[in-house]
């Protein structure tokens, strides 16, 4: 089966993001396919590399950029809702002129058609929050 | 993506204390450019969020309710309301912003969008639709 999956809630303060990496890894063993998963709302929050946790606490951001990279897995981080909370890549840090982006390795930036077409495109759109 | 699908946007949160309705919203509008059936309910605490009279001065926070009014005109004209939902808050239909579409099948007569359900009729309408957005 083909799957749209969408993240409303950041690392940390919700569990959803870390339910969806379950997910995703479950889903993926047993054979289907992740067409995309957006972030959106302060799902966004998963997407910044300066998270710095502690060393006995699990590193959620580095999870999906490994994650990504293993399974090639398009991850895209809404930009209204990124603008908002401080989520930068280096397109955004040139077109909002900020001194600096902070997006992770294996996410990228883009607008909400990508959730709509995900949604249409996928057998499936499994959403994480509340 | 030449198949068309049913989308239902349903709303349960109240329009400020948290971002979640405003950016219902949000997608609501990004999505109708994509030539889908799309319906919206509100349910819960969401029937607040097309109350009228919003003013938002005081909160700090902007006034997205006018931006419903404009539904219409991207083309989103199935807004189901909850009757249940209203009548525990003591609303009626007469408290909601008057949304409503022109018919271009009829000579552009206005009409309303709104359509006040029974829960168990809004359960049957959830059940039809390919690809629910809860917000």
């Amino acid at each position: 089966m083909k799957l749209g999956i969408q993240i409303n809630e950041g690392p940390y303060t919700h569990e959803a993001s870390v339910s969806a990496l379950n997910y995703i890894k479950a889903a993926l063993a047993a054979g289907h396919e992740i067409f995309r998963v957006f972030f959106y709302h302060d799902g966004v929050n998963n997407g910044t590399r300066y998270a710095s946790p502690p060393q006995d606490d699990v590193n959620i951001v580095n999870t999906w950029s490994k994650l990504a990279k293993e399974h090639k897995i398009d991850l895209v981080v809404c930009v209204a809702a990124a603008q908002r909370r401080g989520i930068v890549d280096e397109g955004e840090q040139k077109r909002n002129g900020k001194d600096g982006n902070n997006i992770a390795e294996g996410f990228r930036i883009s607008g909400l058609g990508q959730l709509i077409e995900a949604a249409i495109q996928c057998d499936r759109l499994v959403v994480f929050g509340d | 993506m030449s198949d068309i699908k049913k989308f239902m946007y349903v709303n349960r949160r109240a329009p400020y204390g948290t971002v979640y309705a405003w950016e219902s919203l949000e997608v609501v509008l990004i999505g109708a450019a994509f030539d889908q059936q799309v319906s919206l309910a509100f349910l819960d605490d969401g029937v607040y969020q097309i109350t009228k009279g919003q003013d938002t001065t005081q909160l700090g926070i902007k006034n997205f309710s006018p931006t419903f009014s404009a539904l219409g005109d991207y083309g989103i004209t199935n807004i189901f309301v909850e009757k249940e939902s209203l009548e525990k808050r003591g609303l009626t239909v007469a408290d909601l912003i008057p949304l409503k579409y022109e018919d271009e099948n009829d000579n552009y007569a206005e009409k309303d969008s709104i359509k006040l359900v029974s829960a168990s009729d809004l359960v049957k309408v959830l059940e039809e639709q390919d690809v629910l957005l809860n917000f």
